[in-house]
């Protein structure tokens, strides 16, 4: 137990170390979760519009 | 509408690119975090705390590779963009329109790294060091650049003209680089030493920053061309190969 | 060529005669805001002496800026520029006119102001001189980059505000060799690698950035 928060101290760097993993973390994992979010939000719009055309023309 | 049906039968066209850039994400996204998960490992674990920095060097570790990749996404940018405008390869400037939002985030990651890595080590958040300052205006740059994609409604001027844009920022960043380089040994204040010692540095310390950068290298190669996927549904919503994928989707 | 060149330097320079108050809304943006640095600041004449070249070239900078937008907007709107396009001349050719007459216009009356705005904070005569010769060899810089940016907002809504983050950023080595020039000759130490530096990258902007400015010409009008 000690070990780890000897190991979350960093040495009294704590606050400027995770300040920066953590920032990076955070964007690292954002960016690829708001393209999924994109991709899919493109693919329903293609679909519904689709759908859309399709009943007009039955 | 002509170009667009000469293209079609091309290698590069969209439609090809696209579920061919679907088969490589995973393989790039599993390196990137293999390579990063090595990196992190190491970087707590394996490198031994600096002598003079102690454990707050450890910012190094993602600082450096993101720098380094913020630059060097830069230059492909510049090198699709005119590829792009060279060739009128639609799928080059697709690429270049993808890369600039990942080479912001790293120039942005570089930038507050080195404010949380300056406020221990010379006690100010924001130093106006040649480095930061060139990576200041490198994000300015991009940011430049996506303004100007942004405003343009149609996509073969957004296209050119944000190629144009790169490649004139590509002239200018070295100009820029060396002018606020000079400018800050000219005003360089008492104590403000950066970093330095590149060629002291521990052999451990040099290898988990270069996995650490190819981790992140993967990490936008798989960002950039799920972006490129996303850029390219939007801008062939109309046609009929995106018209049959939706369909094939849904079963 | 040539007399295509002066042909279009004595268009534009004609057109602007008739709209004089253009030309004085710029140089009046750069003298106020020169004038409001020491009401923001406080009077202290020697704080007032270190910051003048940063000041008066950050004015310089913004109302060069702010001119810009006008270098092509008048010709797209009626249609010239696109007739302009198709004469057989190269166009970088014409953009050299173009910027040469805008920077005649906006540019010029700034560099004969900024002595005087110079005075207000007390610079020395061989500074003011200094200021006077970096900002003959840097706003013409100015112009010159800043015609890339105004060339590739042609029509966009917004232009405006999206010239001052395409531009801005490449202006900067001009910045710092043009104020760093008025610094180094107030604190005893020569100015002329400065000036050297700024004419240099005149010298590289005025071969490169009209090449850009007519690709980005031609891609805005097609």
């Amino acid at each position: 137990m000690d070990k780890v928060i000897e190991f979350l101290n960093m040495g009294g760097y704590a606050l400027y170390v995770w300040g920066s993993f953590g920032m990076t973390a955070l964007l690292m994992l954002a960016e690829p979760l708001l393209l999924r979010a994109r991709h899919r939000e493109i693919l329903r719009r293609v679909a519904r519009i689709a759908r859309m055309n399709n009943e007009e023309r039955t | 509408m002509n170009s667009r049906l000469i293209n079609w039968f091309k290698f590069s066209s969209p439609a090809s690119f696209y579920p061919l850039a679907g088969r490589m994400i995973p393989w790039f996204k599993w390196i990137a975090v293999i390579l990063i998960a090595i990196g992190l490992y190491m970087s707590f674990f394996v490198a031994p705390a600096d002598y003079k920095q102690g454990e707050g060097y450890r910012i190094i570790f993602i600082h450096v590779p993101a720098s380094w990749m913020s630059m060097f996404i830069y230059v492909v940018m510049a090198v699709w963009s005119g590829t792009g405008l060279v060739f009128n390869t639609r799928l080059s400037s697709m690429m270049a329109q993808a890369l600039a939002p990942t080479g912001a985030l790293f120039a942005f990651l570089s930038l507050w790294t080195g404010a949380f890595w300056g406020k221990p080590m010379w006690g100010a958040w924001w130093v106006w060091d040649a480095r930061l300052t060139s990576e200041l205006i490198l994000l300015f740059l991009y940011i430049g650049f996506m303004a100007l994609q942004g405003a343009i409604d149609d996509p073969r001027r957004a296209d050119r003209a944000g190629a144009i844009l790169a490649l004139v920022g590509v002239v200018n960043v070295p100009i820029i680089y060396y002018s606020v380089k000079w400018w800050n040994t000219l005003h360089q204040g008492a104590s403000v030493k950066v970093g330095g010692g590149g060629s002291s540095m521990a052999a451990t310390m040099l290898i988990t920053m270069l996995i650490m950068a190819l981790g992140f290298w993967a990490y936008s190669i798989a960002t950039t061309l799920s972006r490129a996927r996303c850029i390219i549904l939007e801008r062939e919503r109309n046609s009929t190969w995106v018209r049959e994928l939706v369909e094939n989707r849904r079963g | 060529m040539l007399k295509v060149f002066f042909w279009i330097i004595r268009r534009d320079l004609l057109l602007a005669m008739r709209r004089r108050t253009d030309i004085f809304t710029t140089l009046f943006f750069f003298i106020i805001v020169v004038s409001l640095f020491p009401l923001g600041i406080g009077p202290e004449l020697d704080i007032l002496r270190k910051i003048a070249p940063g000041v008066v070239w950050v004015a310089a900078l913004l109302a060069s800026m702010l001119a810009l937008e006008r270098l092509f907007a008048v010709d797209y709107a009626d249609g010239a520029l696109e007739q302009m396009l198709l004469t057989p001349q190269p166009v970088s050719l014409l953009v050299i006119g173009k910027v040469f007459a805008h920077w005649l216009v906006t540019g010029a009356p700034l560099v004969v102001m900024a002595p005087l705005l110079g005075l207000q904070y007390d610079l020395s005569a061989d500074a003011l001189g200094v200021l006077l010769l970096s900002l003959l060899l840097g706003t013409p810089t100015l112009s010159l980059i800043g015609a890339i940016g105004a060339a590739l907002t042609l029509g966009l809504r917004g232009g405006g505000v999206l010239v001052s983050l395409l531009v801005l950023p490449l202006y900067i080595p001009v910045l710092i060799f043009g104020a760093g020039a008025v610094e180094a000759s107030a604190s005893g130490l020569g100015a002329e690698s400065h000036l050297s530096m700024l004419g240099a990258i005149l010298l590289a902007s005025l071969l490169l950035a009209p090449i850009a400015t007519a690709a980005a010409l031609r891609v805005s009008v097609e």
